[in-house]
């Protein structure tokens, strides 16, 4: 027994390394981001706003994301991540499966219309928020970041990063199905 | 020297523990309507946390979150809210995070719970091991023919 005393520190060690280690591949995997911050609008409305579209100036408000389930992407042109987002969403837009939004954080209008002109515009609506307003009302803390909204404007998931198909594919794509599915049956 | 180096280091750590938390990165100078609401705007960015640079609060942060949190501050300050309303307003945004106190609910029990656990089973493991060592310091006590044996080997002479 008190020689059984003696393996206790070892045995502490080996479960701590296992404990690192998974929490370690986790990571290094993307499954699991220590520095992702739960949201606090989850479950929320969509935060009110009145900001003019990127390309035709109109005022727009939350009402433009009632009625179908969407995505609303945080980007900027001065965003590198974003850049590498921007061909996923592009096909993302083509395919048809849910609402593509966008909202220009902090960013000039007129940089942001060339980019989209340049790369593609997979955006339904862009949303222009110079001052990052809206952005402070959705707990925005850069870009991009993408929320997912349900038909009747609430707000699913937020998720800070890059998209690309295995991210969509592991985070989206089964969160957007439900709540079509839910969606129909009502 | 020993203990001359010891102190060095010690003062080396305390330095730069304390000179680090008091380190501001904050370069706008807002225009408040009292020297009370000038301390209040101290006080806020000193608790309020920056959401992306996570270990900095909002003085100390360069971030462009952290600028217009700052900012926002401010306007909220000179629009007259409260304290307690600026708080409120960032945790409605950012959640509990953004308090370097958060609430006391059931997500946040842990950490705020953990240390007192952490305490109690320390002075456990603390109270077992003081009592074993009692056991071992009890004086034992020979019986007879112990007692005759250490004579002998008191007694004999020494070589």
């Amino acid at each position: 027994m008190a020689r059984l005393k003696l393996f206790i520190p070892l045995i502490i060690f080996i479960a701590l390394a296992l404990l690192f280690f998974a929490v370690e591949t986790r990571v290094s995997e993307g499954e699991y981001d220590p520095k992702e911050l739960p949201s606090a609008l989850i479950g929320k409305a969509f935060p009110a706003f009145q900001l003019p579209d990127l390309q035709t100036q109109q005022i727009l408000d939350e009402s433009l994301l009632r009625g179908q389930v969407s995505i609303v992407n945080v980007w900027a042109t001065w965003c590198p991540t974003c850049l590498y987002e921007h061909p996923f969403l592009v096909a993302l837009a083509g395919r048809n499966e849910v609402g593509v939004y966008g909202i220009n954080y902090k960013d000039d209008p007129e940089k942001a219309r060339r980019w989209l002109a340049e790369k593609g515009n997979p955006f339904a609506a862009n949303i222009v928020d110079e001052a990052g307003s809206l952005g402070l009302d959705l707990g925005v803390t850069g870009a991009p970041e993408t929320f997912v909204v349900d038909r009747q404007g609430v707000v699913h998931m937020r998720y800070q990063g890059g998209l690309d198909e295995a991210v969509w594919q592991a985070k989206f794509a089964p969160l957007i199905a439900r709540l079509q599915a839910e969606q129909v049956q009502q | 020297m020993n203990a001359i180096v010891k102190s060095l280091a010690l003062s080396l750590c305390l330095t730069l523990t304390f000179g680090a938390i008091s380190a501001h990165a904050v370069v706008e100078t807002y225009q408040f309507r009292s020297e009370a609401d000038q301390r209040r705007y101290r006080a806020l960015i000193e608790e309020l946390r920056c959401p992306k640079c996570q270990n900095q609060n909002l003085a100390g942060s360069d971030a462009p979150i952290a600028q217009d949190l700052r900012r926002e501050v401010y306007r909220l300050i000179n629009s007259g809210s409260s304290d307690q309303e600026i708080l409120q307003y960032m945790l409605e945004r950012y959640g509990d995070f953004v308090l370097y106190r958060p609430r006391f609910t059931l997500e946040t029990l842990a950490l705020w719970l953990g240390p007192v656990v952490l305490v109690l089973i320390g002075m456990g493991i603390w109270w077992r091991l003081s009592r074993t060592t009692r056991e071992t310091d009890a004086p034992a006590s020979l019986n007879d023919e112990e007692r005759r044996a250490l004579n002998k080997v008191l007694e004999s002479p020494g070589e």
